[in-house]
């Protein structure tokens, strides 16, 4: 009788300590995590880090849906296709491609490779531009690559990207520019003050809100987020004309672009010129943006 | 004739008894209409990832059912001691080969037609409209790829000792014939010699149901339907690689000791 007394007593002491150590652990466990910058995101609890390479993945089968499934695989010679073209099409990323993306399947191989190819896609398309049927109509079907895109941003919420390519095509062609807005707000919780975001979020509220004020905030947001990315890297070196500082002209050139012809359309001529000055620096067509500033000059005169 | 069709009706009978085909069904709903009940930037018009999604547990479901369904007939003949009788009556062993097959590839090509019925439904509530045609072609050349495929595994059926080892090497195989099967022979071009030429030799030897496979983004993209002659010549290819492999499980069935 004692000794089962003397057990139960036991088992509630015991019970009560492993209470109180989980109650002592889990906040400092919870502290470490988000000293570790550890999100709730399911995807990278699951796959940690290596959920970067199925969010390429996911993006590379949304460009794959873009073309209607007339896709490069590992086999296939894919020197046409480095770049997705969903993304290229944008505007907004550095292109790596070359070759001609209408025959990376080259010659048929033997009779069998010549027969099996009347039984997949076998000509290059694009959604936006109608896809297979080349039915200009439909170029809303290119929101059948939102999906991947979506599961891209959940594994890796990092890649600006997906964001980018996601906003794009919903606010031009599916004319859906609540939803981009909702999706760059969503990017910049998860990269704050990004510049690129910044941009695009501007471009929705120029271009589709037509609210002047609030874009020309947000793109001088993204301008002094743009000076402050990169401290102790000197403008010159971020500035100069290669394929690695690409990302960082472009974004730079499309703000002050954009903001030279916001406060043109506003009157204000004067500050559209220091624009377009700034803009020059980082465009690689520096003639045609003087061509611009001797415009609003010349208006001016 | 009549004694095989007799003998794939008890096959038939004998399969829509199990559950295999109904779970598998049933799973595919679900995980379709789980994965269509997504909200994708409030936009009701998204469906081709659910086709892909559709598609592909429709050729996973019914290569399991053809695989595991074709190994056990002839072993679980032996296995309840009813082989014997069933010969002892006017019923040759090429009849009996035969019956087993077609009721097993009459078996698939029902259930082909309840899987594709509903994946029919599915796109047609999203796209708001049919493209039967499209739809018959990928179901009659699955339904050939699956003929390829049962009629190996009866003769896996009469060489391996197990259901169970036959059923996993089918698998394999299959597997790396939809993975690989269109890329062998550039595979092999990377390949030193002599290995080159046995990898080069069986892209040429082997039944390619890995065109049917492909044949998938088709019908996902929603690409235009496909000359009828190309059709029936696949169907063609794909019959004649079911007579071979018929061919060869009824020579070995005929040389076989029962007991």
């Amino acid at each position: 009788m004692n000794t089962s007394r003397t057990l139960w007593l036991l088992f509630i002491a015991l019970f009560v300590l492993c209470f109180g150590l989980g109650a002592v652990v889990q906040p400092r466990f919870q502290q470490i995590e988000n000293d570790n910058g550890q999100s709730d995101n399911f995807f990278i609890l699951l796959f940690g880090d290596s959920s970067r390479l199925f969010a390429n993945a996911a993006f590379i089968k949304a460009d794959a849906y873009y073309h209607s499934g007339y896709y490069p695989t590992i086999f296939d010679n894919n020197q046409a296709f480095k770049t997705p073209h969903m993304a290229e099409d944008t505007g907004a990323v550095a292109s790596h491609n070359s070759g001609e993306e209408t025959a990376f399947m080259g010659k048929p191989r033997n009779w069998i490779d010549a027969f099996a190819r009347h039984f997949i896609p076998n000509r290059h398309t694009h959604l936006n531009e109608g896809g297979p049927t080349d039915d200009l109509s439909t170029s809303s079907e290119v929101r059948e690559i939102l999906p991947w895109l979506d599961l891209a941003t959940e594994m890796n919420p990092q890649d600006i990207r997906t964001y980018l390519v996601i906003s794009f095509w919903l606010r031009t062609s599916l004319n859906q520019a609540s939803e981009a807005e909702h999706v760059l707000r969503g990017g910049l919780r998860s990269n704050p003050g990004n510049p690129q975001l910044l941009f695009e979020l501007g471009r929705i509220y120029f271009d589709n809100y037509h609210d002047t004020a609030q874009a020309r905030k947000i793109w001088e947001a993204g301008v002094l987020s743009w000076e402050n990315e990169k401290p102790g890297v000197p403008w010159s070196d971020r500035l100069k004309y290669n394929n690695a500082t690409f990302d960082d002209r472009f974004v730079f050139e499309q703000l002050e672009v954009h903001l030279a012809q916001l406060e043109g359309s506003l009157g204000n001529t004067e500050a559209a010129i220091v624009h377009l000055q700034r803009a020059k620096l980082a465009s690689p067509k520096p003639d045609d943006i003087q061509k611009m500033i001797d415009e609003l000059k010349y208006k001016r005169l | 004739m009549n004694k095989t069709l007799a003998v794939a009706g008890v096959v038939i009978k004998e399969l829509y008894r199990r559950k295999d085909f109904y779970v598998l069904f049933i799973l595919t709903i679900m995980i379709c209409l789980v994965m269509g009940s997504m909200n994708v930037f409030n936009d009701r018009e998204i469906i081709r990832y659910v086709k892909e999604i559709c598609l592909l547990l429709i050729w996973v479901s019914s290569l399991i059912i053809a695989i595991t369904t074709t190994a056990r007939q002839i072993p679980a003949e032996k296995e309840q001691r009813t082989l014997l009788p069933l010969l002892a009556k006017p019923l040759s062993r090429t009849q009996l080969v035969v019956g087993k097959f077609l009721g097993c590839w009459i078996v698939c090509g029902l259930a082909l037609i309840c899987f594709y019925t509903f994946f029919g439904f599915l796109a047609a509530s999203r796209e708001h409209q049919w493209h039967l045609l499209n739809y018959l072609q990928a179901a009659f050349l699955h339904w050939m790829a699956l003929g390829v495929v049962i009629a190996f595994a009866l003769l896996g059926s009469l060489v391996f000792a197990a259901p169970s080892s036959n059923a996993t090497i089918c698998f394999s195989i299959v597997a790396a014939i939809l993975c690989i099967g269109r890329y062998l022979d550039k595979f092999a071009l990377s390949l030193p010699e002599p290995i080159r030429s046995i990898v080069y030799s069986i892209y040429f030897a082997m039944p390619h149901v890995e065109i049917p496979f492909d044949m998938r983004k088709l019908i996902i993209h929603d690409w235009p339907i496909i000359d009828w002659r190309y059709v029936w010549l696949l169907g063609l290819y794909l019959l004649a690689y079911i007579a071979f492999f018929l061919v060869g499980a009824c020579l070995i069935f005929r040389r076989k000791a029962l007991n």
